[in-house]
């Protein structure tokens, strides 16, 4: 059975996820983030591979991936992040990254590092359903991992059926169309759109991302999906912060 | 007739091509995809983008036998003076049909980007022809060096919007050009080169096509022969050097030289050479040959000419160079400026710093007796002019 899988056996709803970037704000930060993110609370930590053209990402998550590039991190050393903790980390991780990341690292050794990580699942926003069942499903199966996909307000129902179909640990739905970034409260389009897909009935769990910010808006999203995931709010907290406060953010969240 | 050229239902040319989008921009990208080919063949459309050619654009542009040219290099060397078109370049044959097709789709915000600024002028004078919004990303970078393009884009009522991330060039202003589209999914992405997701490389290819159209007939009425021996196009992303190609793609005799930027050498760590220094990898949607480190993270290019300063270059080309199709090659920073000094002095052609580059390869080519070689004039040199006058003064 998949980590996320498993965490939902045990926990159906109100997930809080946390985006972060590796190597952000200091090139040492990826392992104290998610020890810290694990002591808080938070239910899976979404791990950010920093990329220098990411193009469904706002400015936050842009500028964060800019800096951890510039303190010198790469797919290498974040591996050997990963592998530190290891051990001691229970939160299960989902690795966030782009297509072009691992096809020039490899495809089947970046899965096999993955899996060696302890991580089962993937979110690669640029890699289309179609791309998915020609070329990397099978990859995929071979190292029992599984793709994250996303849907979004425009998403046809016939699309979100067959997303639905392959999606093993959960679906992404993106609360706006839109790049990730906080942008405050939710609408009753977004509402009504949440609603559509709750009731669709889907078999697989799902997990409100792009928008959501603070209490309020985490409550709310948690009303239509078994939880969420807050990215920009939480690096623009950790830019002014550090590592140290985590829990100043995730905890008003939480409580 | 299907030709190995043509994408297939993937908009794949050979493993090239593809459309990596987010999920974001699947409805938008697939109308288009749906569409594209029935709007362009379809009999209004021709109608419309032919008229608006010949009387706006001003086309058929000619093809001129440049005889001090030719003498100097032992060739008969023809120019397809693509630098005549209205706005100065060959990038309103793609802006005027992408207009059309826009229109057809009941699209009333367009968005591109620009690198040089030709495309953001092309794109910006055909929504003030429809009374169509229009904003153009523009590199800060390119903002400062093309500057005479930004007080056009302006005057043509355009927003002139400046991307300000990674170096600042047409990469990062497709990646907030795209970024907008994500976030404002009723607009449309008029793209100036044969690059992004499918389908937008092949419609390029398709609306600069007239290019080598009229390349076909020009020649025959000149030479008594359709195909010339060798024609020449510079190449970032590679709009006009497909639209000079185009027709000849099967026609294997004629030999394709595509000529990147090198800028200061192409092993000087600041080049824009894509082929030669780039591996297979995905950038703006598009599975290609793109300038990358060990770790997929995309390199940022440099040449002196903002038009050919991009990473990448269009799948249909990186299928040219990988089956052999086309002969790469590339000129560097001072090569251009040769070449364009020397075809003002002997020709009276002022050429954009881009098109400077496919006249450098000149001097590198051995000619054989009586070869017949067209040259795409891509652009005029207006734009160039603070460049220019640094060299004078140097």
């Amino acid at each position: 059975m998949n980590s996320i899988q498993e965490l939902f056996q045990k926990k159906g709803e109100n997930l809080l996820s946390i985006y972060f970037t590796c190597g952000y704000p200091k090139l040492n930060d990826t392992t104290k983030v998610i020890s810290a993110l694990e002591k808080s609370g938070v239910d899976f930590i979404e791990v950010g591979l920093p990329y220098s053209d990411p193009l469904a990402d706002g400015p936050t998550i842009q500028d964060s991936s800019q800096k951890a590039l510039e303190n010198g991190v790469n797919l290498d050393i974040i591996f050997e992040q990963l592998m530190m903790i290891k051990d001691t980390n229970k939160t299960p991780l989902v690795l966030m990254g782009y297509l072009n990341q691992m096809l020039k690292y490899g495809e089947d050794k970046f899965c096999k590092k993955v899996v060696e990580c302890g991580i089962d699942t993937l979110i690669l926003p640029d890699l289309p359903m179609v791309e998915f069942e020609n070329h990397y499903q099978y990859l995929f199966d071979k190292y029992g991992i599984t793709n994250v996909f996303l849907i979004t307000p425009h998403t046809s129902d016939e699309r979100i059926r067959k997303i639905d179909s392959y999606s093993k640990a959960f679906i992404y739905v993106v609360a706006s169309a839109s790049i990730t970034g906080a942008k405050g409260d939710i609408s009753n389009n977004q509402i009504a759109y949440f609603e559509r897909i709750k009731n669709m009935n889907l078999q697989s769990k799902l997990i409100i991302g792009f928008g959501i910010s603070d209490k309020q808006t985490f409550t709310t999203a948690c009303k239509y999906a078994n939880g969420t995931i807050i990215g920009s709010a939480f690096i623009k907290y950790l830019g002014k912060k550090g590592t140290k406060k985590v829990d100043d953010f995730i905890s008003p969240i939480l409580n | 007739m299907k030709s190995k050229f043509h994408p297939d239902e993937n908009g794949y040319f050979g493993q090239f091509g593809g459309a990596f989008i987010p999920e974001l921009l699947y409805p938008n990208v697939k109308e288009l995809a749906d569409n594209y080919i029935q709007i362009i063949e379809s009999e209004e459309f021709q109608t419309e983008y032919k008229s608006l050619l010949k009387d706006y654009v001003g086309r058929p542009t000619p093809l001129y036998l440049a005889k001090r040219l030719s003498e100097k290099y032992g060739a008969h060397v023809y120019l397809k003076r693509e630098d005549l078109c209205h706005t100065g370049a060959h990038k309103i044959n793609n802006t005027v049909g992408q207009i059309l097709i826009a229109k057809k789709l009941g699209k009333t915000k367009i968005i591109a980007e620009t690198g040089a600024g030709q495309h953001g002028v092309a794109t910006a004078t055909v929504c003030a022809l429809m009374g169509l919004e229009c904003t153009v990303f523009m590199g800060e970078k390119d903002i400062v060096r093309q500057a005479p393009n930004v007080t056009r884009m302006k005057m043509l009522g355009a927003k002139v919007v400046p991307a300000t991330s990674g170096s600042k060039t047409l990469k990062d202003a497709t990646n907030e050009a795209i970024r907008y589209w994500i976030q404002h999914p009723e607009t449309f992405y008029l793209i100036g080169s044969v690059v992004g997701p499918a389908p937008h490389p092949d419609m390029v290819a398709r609306l600069q096509a007239i290019i080598s159209e009229e390349i076909k007939w020009q020649l025959k009425e000149k030479t008594g022969k359709e195909n010339p021996d060798t024609i020449i196009a510079c190449v970032g992303g590679g709009s006009n050097a497909a639209g000079a190609f185009y027709h000849y793609l099967d026609d294997e005799d004629v030999e394709l030289i595509a000529v990147e930027a090198a800028g200061l050498g192409v092993n000087s760590g600041e080049s824009a050479a894509t082929s030669q220094l780039g591996e297979v990898g995905i950038i703006h949607g598009s599975k290609t040959i793109l300038m990358q480190d060990e770790y997929g993270q995309i390199v940022e290019p440099y040449s002196i000419s903002a038009g050919l300063d991009y990473p990448g270059v269009g799948p249909l080309h990186a299928f040219l160079y990988e089956i052999g199709r086309a002969k790469f090659m590339s000129a560097t920073d001072q090569e251009a400026l040769d070449a364009a000094f020397e075809l003002t002095k002997i020709e009276g052609i002022i050429p954009a710093l881009e098109t400077a580059h496919a006249l450098a390869v000149l001097p590198k080519i051995k000619f054989k007796k009586d070869q017949v070689v067209v040259v795409n004039l891509s652009g005029r040199g207006d734009k160039d002019l603070e460049i220019y006058t640094k060299y004078l003064e140097d």
